[in-house]
């Protein structure tokens, strides 16, 4: 699981990417996507879905890149 | 050169700019003079005011004012601090004991502002092993309460027992105390929680359930006492907060509950420990409005008419409205350039309503808010919709030109 879980994040992201900018891990949630704090809920209730974790709010709003989302993702997913 | 402690809002700053080369400011609009609960002078034009969450209309009502008045006169202008350490004065406990009678409960808080008492009471209530498990469309003071406590936050999408269900099973055995939180009526679309069914998920995995019945309260139910009431679920609502700032007509919150230690958020809850406490004028005008509340059911009814007489206007108007009706109508705009110059068509023709973007509402939605109060006469909402009439047609004609 935890090694789709960056090619599946990537995949969701290109549905909250609507110009189809060239993404990666660096890109910036925030800056590069335009996916404001509420857009970001959903994304992260997604992700949740998905993979059937919890992840914590706490931590959302220090997430800045994809690759911060993935870390965040795969280090939950890793624990349950 | 050194970083501008201000560079980190350059996105907020274009954003804003752009949104003032399209006319007025929005998020800026200075009152010129306040005349009533439904009207003022805005850039030198009598404006009706559809957008203020002055639900009952109370704001100079004369027995508010008075008691107000008369407060300022015996106690002053302000507590100079907090209860711990400035004491509570009589004012505060009876206050507190209206609260808890109106809400049939034996506990209640009052706070000095609504978005205190949403930090204070979430932070308070929610410890270091717990979960909060909040609603993805909850307002900014419930995020932020979320954000003081130590317990762990869950989202579950808007309006969604059967997801908060799963969110809860998923919980199971991990944790100490789950609290759900949801809004009675939510201020951005005007929609309203399935209360119910969230009372049978909660009982089925033994949570707690706050309800932030800020925009409900005085409006929904038999007695004013929020969505709870009107749906009939009151006993299994472990908290209820509220606000003075909308139908009680003042700046303040408060929370009540049945818990017999609810009284230790008093020594534990940060937000509650260190504001100075709500003024004696405040105090006075909200204990004369809970009053008047009791006294005047009619400000319900009318408060209903008024709003099935804008929002079936509206809806004729082929206005695309977000929730059926409630005090609060929603208009949604395709885009967030014309919800702008919408928004600036009908402050310049005398109607304020409320601008509502992406980033304080859900799903990317660019609304023109309004929200009626009982104070509206009929005239003034048929004055509101001959002006919403005029920019139908405009948005109208902008359409078959693009």
């Amino acid at each position: 699981m935890v090694e789709n879980i960056e090619a599946e994040i990537m995949a969701l992201m290109q549905r909250y990417n609507p110009e189809g900018k060239p993404i990666g891990r660096t890109t910036e949630i925030g800056a590069d996507l335009n996916i404001d704090s509420v857009a970001a809920m959903d994304l992260i209730m997604e992700i949740e879905d998905k993979f059937d974790i919890d992840i914590p709010m706490n931590q959302v709003g220090e997430l800045r890149t994809i690759g911060d989302l993935i870390d965040l993702a795969a280090g939950v997913l890793q624990k349950t | 050169m050194a970083i501008d402690i201000f560079d980190k809002y350059a996105s907020i700053e274009d954003r804003h700019r752009a949104l003032l080369g399209i006319g007025g400011d929005p998020f800026g609009v200075k009152v010129d003079r306040i005349i009533s609960a439904t009207e003022a002078l805005i850039d030198g034009r009598h404006t009706i005011l559809v957008g203020t969450n002055n639900y009952l209309g109370l704001t100079f009502q004369p027995e508010c004012v008075a008691a107000a008045k008369a407060a300022l006169d015996t106690d002053g202008t302000g507590t100079t601090g907090s209860r711990i350490a400035n004491g509570t004065y009589d004012r505060h406990t009876s206050l507190e004991a209206a609260f808890a009678r109106f809400f049939n409960r034996q506990k209640a808080i009052v706070f000095t502002t609504g978005y205190q008492a949403n930090l204070a009471t979430i932070c308070g209530l929610a410890g270091p092993d717990d979960f909060i498990l909040a609603d993805a469309d909850s307002h900014a003071s419930i995020w932020d309460g979320t954000r003081l406590s130590p317990a762990e936050t869950v989202v579950f999408r808007h309006n969604d027992p059967e997801h908060l269900d799963r969110r809860l099973t998923r919980l199971e055995g991990k944790g100490q105390c789950k609290l759900v939180i949801v809004e009675g009526l939510y201020s951005m679309l005007g929609d309203t929680a399935p209360l119910a069914e969230f009372v049978e998920v909660k009982k089925k995995h033994g949570a707690w359930l706050m309800v932030d019945e800020a925009h409900s309260f005085g409006v929904y139910g038999a007695h004013g006492r929020g969505v709870a009431e009107a749906q009939g679920v009151e006993e299994d609502v472990d908290f209820i907060v509220g606000t003075f700032s909308k139908s009680l007509g003042a700046s303040g919150g408060f929370a009540v509950a049945n818990h017999p230690k609810f009284d230790l958020l008093r020594l534990a809850s940060r937000p509650y420990m260190f504001s100075a406490s709500p003024s004696p004028a405040t105090m006075a005008s909200v204990a004369e409005a809970l009053h008047q509340i009791e006294l005047r059911p009619e400000l319900r009814t009318r408060i209903w008419a008024n709003a099935e007489q804008l929002h079936s206007g509206l809806a004729a108007l082929g206005f695309h409205l977000s929730a059926p009706l409630s005090p609060i109508i929603a208009i949604r705009m395709p885009d967030e350039a014309t919800a702008v110059m919408a928004w600036n068509r009908l402050i310049e023709s005398g109607v304020y309503v409320n601008l509502a973007l992406p980033g304080g509402t859900p799903n990317g939605a660019c609304l023109l808010r309004c929200s009626v109060s009982a104070a509206h006469e009929p005239a003034q909402i048929a004055t509101v919709l001959g002006r919403f009439a005029a920019l139908a047609s405009e948005l109208d004609s902008r359409r078959q030109a693009a």
